[in-house]
This record gives structure tokens, sequence and C-alpha cells, in this order.
């Protein structure tokens, strides 16, 4: 188990590296810069001689590599840099905005969780039922539906018409303002699992071995509990540790609608404004996020299936 | 989009007739006729910020977006305001100013009862204070353009001096300013880029994060990317007031989730885009809560004169101005959320001259100038856009046809919005649509025209023009404010002829309040910045 976790850790550097690399190439081919962008709309009078100035100091002006190796310098040692837009270090503005993105991802994916799993496994085991039409007509739905759209009309039905949730914004951080974004978000991998979590259970229910375990005499309810869930959850498990690993990305259109304060709305505020130590910070944070949560699941393979070892 | 030189101001006869002119086309809503009640201290009022997911700052030196300025408004005070009743500039921290003969010494008797957050009383040494930290030349602190009017400042910023010349502290509360231009300082030093802040707070190194000031309202609790929270400040300098027990400013960048809410009576303002102004107007409730004004901002098409043969020719652009019907896109697809334009300045200028008219729809006269041009079979240029819904993409679609039917062939090319003004400045466009600001500083706004400011401080158009040139001299070395504003009215008319842009719309924003709202301000510099101490909530706010 040690071993697999120090591999997985290892590959997480070079992984990060490409991610920085790919990040840097994108924002040097982009059009505009930070100082530019301090002019959108005309609603910023910068003088061209500030601006030339801030350009070089903030080392826009240098050659692409060279502002590659100074920053790949600096995150090894933890300085993700001073945003362009705030003056303030990164990691700072990064920090404060972990905890709500992460609070987001786990709501969203608990009720993907708890819900496309319990559909999932309920419209396998009744194949062609009516339970099992209606939880793939709404997997279907859901994984078609755009995440504004669903957003907005869940602020419609819970806000508007039955007075029962806020419509927006962080509150306190707690739970009456948490429930519609996590559930904008959660619905696209909620879908899925439920389209996944069907399919390996229907896969498992064929296999001979569930077969022998029935013609042994073993009770339906035996056969599923002991070896159909468990043999069908590998397969779910990679897709909710695939689903929840992007999330944080994913969460940036229902951030802004909702004005919820993650890493997603930061990070688009920031591409709009070629705030580079932000937006690269940011991405380095998702990219992160997905590396570790993808750890974990390799290593929960290990434990749900025994038979699963990493040479 | 300003140079930054000169400027005009005065109480004259046409600055009256500008004021009369802006109170007749800003409708000032039930909030504004309410505010003739006695305000009712107490409640809270919660306000959106909606152009951005985000604040930038809460450091005012730091920013210069409309954005963090609608929360600046609260924390924090500069030397002058801008008094939207009066329309025009007025002494915030200072009592009276007196100006020497030559109008390049001002000596301001500050307010002695002016107290920072943290219970210090404001004095001289703060506006020094703060008008040599922006001058930091290792910082570009966007407010340096502003204070490099005052003489001794460019030293500061170049490392060759430490103290401002032209700043000498009298005594506590009497400031000696001597400037470098006849101008009126009051439009360099009323924006939240030049706001007074206390050294000591500065000096502890999180000023962002616990920004002390001297505004009505002081700072309890900012979660970034969602709201700012300040609560009445019981020792801020106007008598009474704030009325407000507190005061959020809520981040809201999305128009559609901003509707639900506001009609769900969790935010008490909103900014309105074309759709909802539609949807608002026409319902009974909510039209009655609707705040809208002129603002200083003019949307055209910037024409570069250097760019293609045809458009040398005013015949040309004069062309391009009768051959599209202004009217027809602002009503359709602006949904009258416009006001149509005349020339460059907008309407709340003292130099805007509301004799003339806009520009007629007549592609009859738009085919004969275009002969007339050496041009009977039209011509084709590169139209640079955004996918701005107001000055972008939909216009240039609606308006491609209208110049086709005089035989004009406008491709677009579309880019993001955040390199237009990059665009602009290396003069990589034949021709751009985009939105300026175009107040309150008229003759700055005009320089952009005069053919010795650089392309790259804002004369995108490449416009050179001896008789423009020599109106705005005029204007410069004129010390009458009122005859000022005649020579800038004769400049902005010769604009008119000379048809450098296509004259679009000024921009009409539009705020939607709640019921129990009042003495909102239809600010034309920026309707989101409003003064929250004016502001006042009756008892139906269902706010804590």
């Amino acid at each position: 188990m040690l071993l697999v976790l120090g591999r997985r850790l290892a590959n997480i550097i070079p992984t990060m590296l490409a991610v920085v690399a790919l990040v840097f190439l994108l924002f040097s081919v982009l059009p505009g810069s930070f100082i530019s962008g301090m002019n959108e709309d005309g609603r910023s009078t910068i003088d061209p001689a500030v601006m030339e100035r801030m350009r070089k100091e903030m080392g826009l002006d240098d050659p692409l590599i060279e502002r590659f190796a100074k920053y790949v310098a600096a995150t090894a040692t933890g300085d993700l840099g001073i945003s362009f837009r705030t003056r303030e270090p990164v990691t700072k503005m990064l920090a404060g905005r972990i905890w709500p993105s992460l609070k987001l991802v786990f709501a969203a994916m608990t009720f993907a969780i708890l819900v496309g799993v319990t559909l999932g496994f309920l419209a396998a085991l009744k194949p062609g039922s009516l339970i099992d039409t209606a939880a793939m007509v709404g997997a279907i739905s859901g994984l078609s539906l755009s995440q504004f759209w669903f957003g907005l009309m869940l602020m419609y039905l819970f806000a508007l018409k039955l007075q029962w949730l806020p419509s927006f914004g962080y509150g306190d951080g707690g739970l009456r303002n948490l429930i519609l974004p996590a559930i904008a978000l959660g619905v696209g991998p909620m879908a899925l699992l439920a389209r996944t979590t069907r399919a390996a259970v229907l896969d498992v229910l064929n296999a001979d071995f569930v077969r022998t375990a029935r013609s042994k005499g073993m009770s339906e309810r035996r056969v599923v509990e002991w070896h159909v869930l468990r043999n069908a959850l590998v397969l779910v498990i990679t897709i909710v540790g695939l689903q929840f690993g992007s999330l944080m990305g994913q969460a940036v259109v229902v951030e802004k609608l909702f004005a919820w304060p993650g890493v997603g709305s930061l990070m688009v505020d920031s591409v709009f404004q070629r705030d580079m130590p932000t937006v690269q910070g940011c991405i380095l944070m998702i990219v992160l996020f997905f590396l570790v949560i993808n750890t974990l699941v390799d290593l929960a393979y290990v434990v749900i299936d025994p038979r699963i070892r990493y040479r | 989009m300003h140079s930054n030189e000169n400027v005009h101001e005065g109480d004259g006869l046409m600055r009256k007739l500008a004021w009369l002119a802006i109170a007749a086309i800003a409708v000032i809503g039930a909030g504004t006729a309410n505010a003739q009640q006695t305000p009712r201290k107490g409640g809270t009022l919660r306000m959106t910020a909606p152009y951005a997911a985000s604040f930038g700052s809460l450091d005012p030196h730091v920013t210069p977006r409309a954005q963090d300025d609608i929360v600046g408004k609260a924390l924090q005070r500069s030397l002058y305001n801008w008094d939207t009743a009066a329309n025009k500039l007025s002494l915030e921290l200072a009592k009276s100013v007196s100006v020497s003969a030559d109008g390049l010494t001002y000596t301001y008797k500050l307010r002695d009862d002016a107290f920072f957050h943290n219970g210090r009383k404001m004095t001289a040494d703060d506006v020094i204070f703060s008008f040599t930290r922006i001058m930091d030349g290792s910082k570009g602190y966007p407010g340096a353009r502003y204070v490099r009017l005052i003489k001794g400042a460019v030293d500061v910023e170049k490392g060759t001096a430490k103290e401002i010349s032209g700043l000498k502290k009298v005594d506590d509360y009497t400031l000696e300013m001597t400037i470098t231009d006849r101008v009126d300082p009051g439009y360099y030093f009323f924006g939240g880029s030049t706001a007074i802040l206390p050294k000591e707070e500065v000096a502890k190194g999180n000023y962002a994060s616990n920004p002390v000031g001297l505004g009505p309202f002081k700072f309890k609790e900012h979660i970034p990317g969602s709201r700012v929270v300040m609560d009445r400040f019981d020792k801020f300098y106007k008598t009474g007031q704030p009325y407000l027990d507190k005061l959020e400013v809520l981040i809201m960048a999305e128009a559609a989730a901003r509707d639900v809410a506001f009609r769900n009576k969790e935010i008490d303002t909103s900014i309105l885009g074309p759709a909802q102004y539609v949807a608002y107007r026409a319902d009974p409730q909510l039209s009655k809560g609707i705040l809208e004004v002129a603002e200083m901002f003019t949307r055209s098409m910037h024409i570069n004169l250097n760019s293609i043969k045809p458009f040398q020719d005013k015949r040309v652009r004069q062309a391009i101005n009768y051959a599209i019907d202004s009217n027809l896109i602002i009503s359709r697809l602006v949904k009258d959320k416009a006001y149509r334009a005349t020339s460059w300045l907008p309407p709340s200028s003292a130099a805007f001259d509301k004799t003339m008219k806009p520009y007629p729809y007549d592609p009859e006269k738009a085919k004969k100038l275009l002969a007339e041009a050496g041009f009977p079979n039209g011509f084709e240029f590169e139209w640079t856009t955004s996918q701005n819904e107001s000055w972008g993409l939909p216009i240039v679609e609606a308006v491609i046809p209208m110049l086709a039917r005089v035989g004009i062939k406008a491709k677009p090319k579309l880019v993001e919005v955040t390199v237009l003004t990059e665009i602009l400045m290396k003069g990589d466009h034949q021709a751009l649509i985009g939105s300026s600001l175009t107040g309150p500083d008229s003759l700055a706004t005009l320089r952009c025209y005069y053919s010795k400011t650089p392309r790259t401080a804002c004369n995108y158009t490449g416009f050179n023009n001896a008789e423009f040139d020599k109106l705005l001299d005029a204007a410069a070395q004129e010390g009458d404010m009122a005859k000022r504003d005649e020579i800038l009215k004769k400049a902005n008319n010769l604009l008119y002829d000379e048809a450098p842009v296509w004259f679009f719309n000024y921009n009409k924003a539009v705020l939607a309040f709640q019921p129990w709202v009042h003495g909102l301000q239809p600010n034309p510099t920026e309707i989101t910045h409003q003064y929250p101490e004016n502001i006042w909530v009756d008892a139906t706010s269902p706010a804590k």
C-alpha cells in the first residue's frame, strides 16, 4: 500500500510541471495582458507610462522561458507569486477560496453518490421496470442539462416560488446556502453515476460467479450484498474518482451563478483580467485536487478488491 | 480614456443649462422622490457589485476598477466628490479653497471634523502621505496619472525626490497645493484612486484586508468572491449621516441570478441589462423602482484615419453616419437602454450643444457623399468588435446590411473585450466599436482628438485637425470657465462635422431598486457609485 502511495505521489510532480508549462504556453499565445485588461470597457484610465512600467515590473516583457523558469523555481518553494490585480500573495487569495470550494464539491458529490448510485442500483435490479425507465430518463436529462439553466430553475423554484432557500450567496457558509449550488453542480455526476452503476450492476448480475451463488441456494439479498455490490463498486469508484477530481474545475459556472466564493470564480475573473499568477495558482490547485483524489481512488481499489495490485 | 491634461469647470449659464438637460433625461424614480420624506435611521442596505465575480482590492490606491469603487464610496473619501444633485464636483474633505491669481496654487482649509475609522482625526499630513504613496514609482498605482498634476510629483515617481514639492502643510488643517496646469484639480482628486488614507494603517502591511478610511461606513467583513459588510461609522463628519446601520455589497456578476434575487427581495438594488430593462418597465410593480441616468460613456465606432484611403475623407465618414439607422438599433437591439449620441461629449457636459441634432438616417445622402468622395461603388473595411451585447457583435451584425445598402462592405473581426484597448493603442484596427469614458472633464475628453495626443494616450482615430487643435489650445488658455465651455462646444461641434467616429449612443445606466430604498442618486459618472450616507431604508425593508 505504501509503495502504491509513494508511486502515485511521485507521479504528481511531473504532471504538475506539464500543467504549468501548458498554462504558460496558452497564456503566451492569448492576445491581451493584465495591463490592457485594466482598460476594459473604457472604465479605467491607466496612464501609458504607468502601463509600460507595470509591464516591465510584472516581467511581462521577459522571454517566456525566463518567466517559466522563475515561476517553477518559486512554486517549488511554495511561492505562487503576487497577484497582478490585488497585489496580494496568490497563496493567501487561494487560502480564502479553498474551503468554500471544497464544501461545494463535497456536497455536490455527496448528492451525486447518494442519488446516482441508489437510482442506478434500483434500476439494475429491476431492468425494464418503471423505476428503471424513470431513472434512466432522469439520468440522460441530467447529463444533457446546462448547469447554468438548471441552476436558474432551482433558484426560481426553491427560492422565488417556494421560498425555502436563499437564491444566491455564501451566507454564513451553512447548509441553507449550499444546497442549491451543490445540486446544480452535482446533477451531472449524479446522472453519470446512475448510468454507470446500472451498467456495472447488470454486468455483475450476469457474471458466472453470481449464477453460481444463486445456484447454490444463496438468497437474492445475500447475492446482491456479498457479490454484486462489492464487484460493481470498483467501476463506480472509478467514475466517482474521475468526477470528484474534475468537479472543482467544473464548478466555475455554478460558482459564478450562485455568487459562491470558490476557486472557480476567482479563476474566471483572473482569466478575463489576465492575472497570470492567480490563474496559474487556481489551475495548480484544481489539478492538485484532481491528482490527490485520483491517488485516493487508486488506494481505494486495493482496499475494495484485494486482487488489484500495482506493480 | 482621457489624456491626463487640462480641465474645465464653472458655474456659468451653460453649466446650468447642461444640468437642466441631464435633469430632464434622468428619470428620477420613486426612490429620489421619496427622499423628500424624513429619512429613517437604521436598517440594512444590500447593494450589488455586478461587474465581476470578485473585488480587485479594498485598497483604493491599488485598483482603478468601477467594481471596487462601489465599496470605496462607503469606506473612503477623497478631497472632492461628485455632487449628483448639482451635477458638478464639490469639496469633500475641505471646507473651503482659495486659488492664487495665477490659478496654480490652491490653499485648502481641510475639515477638522473628519475622523478615520480608527478614531484619529485627518490632517494635512494624511493628504501628503496619500499623494506621496500614490506616486511611488515602483508600484504603478493608477492614481499617479492624477497626482502627477501636482508640482514635483513626477520627481517622486522617478525616485529623484522623496517629497512632493508642490504640497505644503501650512498647519494641521491647511494645505497648499501647487499644480502645473491651470485646471480645476477637482477632476483629478474626486475618485477612489486618490482617496486619503491613514499612514499608520497602511504601514501595518495588510491594508487591503483591513481597510480604514474616512467614509461613512467602517469595514466589518470581506468574504472574497461573495460580499463586503460594513457598519455605520458614528463619527462621520456629516451630521446625522449615515442613516443605515449596515451596508452589504454583494457580488453578483450574473444578470439572470440578480434578477431572481431582486424579485425574491434578497437584494435592494440591481443594475439592469437591455433585456431586463424591457421586462422591468413592463411590470407594474418593478417599474416603480427604476433609476435611469445618461452615464458619461459614449459608444462609437472609432475610424482609424490612417488605415485605409476612404477613411481619410470626411465625406466617407459622414456617409457612414448617414447610412446607419442608429435610432432603429437603439430601440430594437439596445431596447431603448441608451440615448442617441449627437457628438462625442455626453449631454451632462457643459460643452454639450443641445441645439444640435444627431445625423439623420439618410442612405441616399450617404450614397451621394460616397460618390463625391470618389467611391461610388463603396469600399470594404474590417470592423473589430467584442461580443458585448450593447456595443459589440450584435450591433455590428445589424449595421452590416445598412452599410451594404450604400455599397460599403464591413467584415467583422471578433476579439475578446480585454484586448480592445490594446488594439486601439497599437492602431491595429481599421474600425473598432467600443465604449469610451467621456466625462466629467470635457477638455480632457476632447483632448483625445488633439493631434499631439499620441495614439497610446487615447487618440485612437489618429485625428489631426489644425482648427480643432487651435480651439483646444484656446480653451486651455481660457481662465473664464463659461467661455472655455463655449470654445469646447465649438470643438465638439467640429468633431460632429468631421465624424472621426460613428456616433452611436450614450449609455443609459439603469438601476432597479426596491420600494423601501430612498435617497439613491442618478450619478452620471457611474450609477453604481452611490454615496451611501444619503441612502436610507424605510420600515418595510425585510433586511435585518
